[in-house]
């Protein structure tokens, strides 16, 4: 069983966990409390991660979990004990986009940018459940392969808020990558 | 959040008596509603059994031909479980129709069973509620009532329940399996699972302090045509103000429940008897004994147009 060490006096629990962030293992002591958020941004200082309503509404930072995307302001960073993280930063670089990042810009998917990571992040977690045949709400038959439709990609995405209302750009920049990918 | 210790449990036994050993701790799985709930200082546990470590996280076929869903089976996973989809068509439909896909994929079973009320009233440490600090009065009475129930509420409390999946669960008979501190293993019916408020809105389950879910059972599949239609205020990632699940045989029987208007999912014997004579038939029922809110009153119309809709979906289907 592991523990984290006791509190002594004006001090808080504190806990090792050793994380792998977009290829490169972080091992950190952090307060108990510390959201994989908080661990991202404060501690190695990847801020491409967004901090929005800190309460998993708004999707602002959603990042790649093994694979899969979540809230990262709604889990812990010691929960993840050797866990693979990718972040935005992780995705691809200034000289060399991820297809999704590349596609955002080219449909003009966003214009204050402050939920774009997020919003890339879960279009990349999105187009790899459909790939795996994961239904959703809006899936007409759950025994069959999801179709790509806009209707599937804006129920898909509806974790994800951008109070610019640049939902339709959005929407075809996901759509042209799962086209591509098809 | 107030501070805390954390552990990593080894074993579901273990983990219930590390909850049992420190006062004040809690459970954490997905942790979805836990974190949201401590950021607001609502819940403040002193010490965090992770319970991820179990392995609790397959869905296996059981003897009687039924599924047993370990406790850390992920809402995604759960929904899109191949035979869950062919043979529990409801049960996907509503883990579908709840939270966002980022929340679906962090969120388990059990958690998913526990979650708390979205009362309004609840969430604002300062109001009264007695959910949240027993004994200070429910600010929701009289208040904006809007979502609140009709069924099954008391004077100390109003709150609905939030989980789809909790609904289908209820449809299909489900039964929820858990182990005690003391290592001794016990099956709630879902029925009997979830409480109405009375006079302790806090106490939300039949679990004892330290007790563990472990699984959730589902019996051997019943055919029919499966149905989760979830009224709500937009077209994705919204509560439901109300919910119907049912699952519709050929011949117009089945059984139907309802989200969104009570503190526990809603079902009652009679109204699935009432089915095959029509959804006025079935809602008069389910709705016997309600009590409305200048606000909330719509729920019941609501009901009646929703199952009234549920049922042409499945003749249709049939």
């Amino acid at each position: 069983m592991t523990e984290s060490l006791p509190s002594s006096a004006g001090s808080v629990p504190t806990a090792r966990v050793t994380l792998e962030v977009n290829g490169k293992a972080h091992t950190l002591d952090l307060d108990t409390r510390t959201t994989l958020l908080d661990t991202l941004r404060e501690h190695l200082h990847l801020t491409g991660t967004k901090k929005g309503c800190d309460h998993g509404q708004c999707g602002a930072c959603t990042v790649l979990l093994d694979g899969e995307r979540i809230n990262a302001c709604l889990t812990l960073a010691v929960m993840h004990e050797g866990a693979k993280v990718t972040t935005i930063e992780g995705l691809g670089t200034p000289h060399s986009l991820h297809p999704m990042q590349a596609a955002f810009v080219k449909h003009d998917g966003y214009q204050c940018g402050y939920c774009t990571p997020g919003q890339i992040c879960s279009a990349v977690g999105a187009l790899d459940e459909m790939r795996r045949g994961i239904p959703s709400h809006v899936s007409a038959d759950l025994n069959t392969r999801p179709l790509l439709s806009p209707d599937e990609l804006r129920e898909r995405m509806s974790g994800n808020l951008c109070r610019c209302g640049a939902y339709s750009n959005i929407v075809e920049a996901i759509a042209e990558v799962a086209g591509g990918a098809a | 959040m107030k501070p805390f210790t954390y552990e990593r449990a080894s074993s579901p036994a273990e983990a219930a008596a590390a909850v049992m050993r420190h006062p004040g701790a809690k459970f954490i799985a997905g942790g979805t509603n836990l974190l949201d709930l401590m950021k607001l200082q609502i819940e403040a546990p002193t010490h965090l059994v992770d319970v991820n470590g179990l392995a609790l996280d397959k869905v296996e076929a059981t003897p009687e031909g039924g599924l047993r869903i370990g406790a850390l089976v992920r809402n995604t996973a759960l929904a899109a479980d191949e035979r869950v989809r062919r043979d529990y068509g409801v049960l996907s439909r509503a883990l579908l129709a709840g939270a966002s896909a980022q929340l679906r994929n962090k969120a388990t079973t059990a958690g998913n069973l526990l979650q708390r009320t979205r009362c309004p009233y609840f969430y604002d440490t300062d109001q009264a509620c007695n959910k949240r600090q027993p004994g200070s009065g429910c600010s929701a009475l009289g208040g904006h009532t809007r979502q609140h129930a009709v069924l099954g509420a008391s004077q100390a409390c109003i709150a609905t329940h939030p989980s789809d999946m909790a609904v289908a669960m209820r449809v299909l008979d489900a039964t929820v399996e858990t182990v005690k501190p003391d290592g001794a293993r016990r099956v709630i019916p879902i029925a009997d699972f979830h409480r109405l408020p009375g006079d302790t809105p806090q106490i939300e389950t039949a679990l004892q302090p330290g007790e563990l879910i472990t699984s959730v059972s589902l019996p051997k599949p019943t055919g029919g045509t499966h149905i989760y239609r979830k009224v709500r205020d937009r077209a994705s990632y919204a509560f439901a103000l109300v919910s119907v699940a049912a699952v519709v045989q050929r011949d117009g029987s089945g059984r139907v429940a309802l989200g969104g208007v009570a503190h526990k999912p809603w079902r009652d014997e009679a109204a699935d008897a009432a089915l095959p004579q029509g959804a006025k038939a079935a809602a008069a029922r389910l709705l016997a004994g309600a009590r409305t809110t200048e606000d909330n009153a719509f729920k019941l119309p609501l009901v009646e147009r929703t199952l009234a809709a549920v049922l042409a979906q499945a003749r249709s289907a049939a």
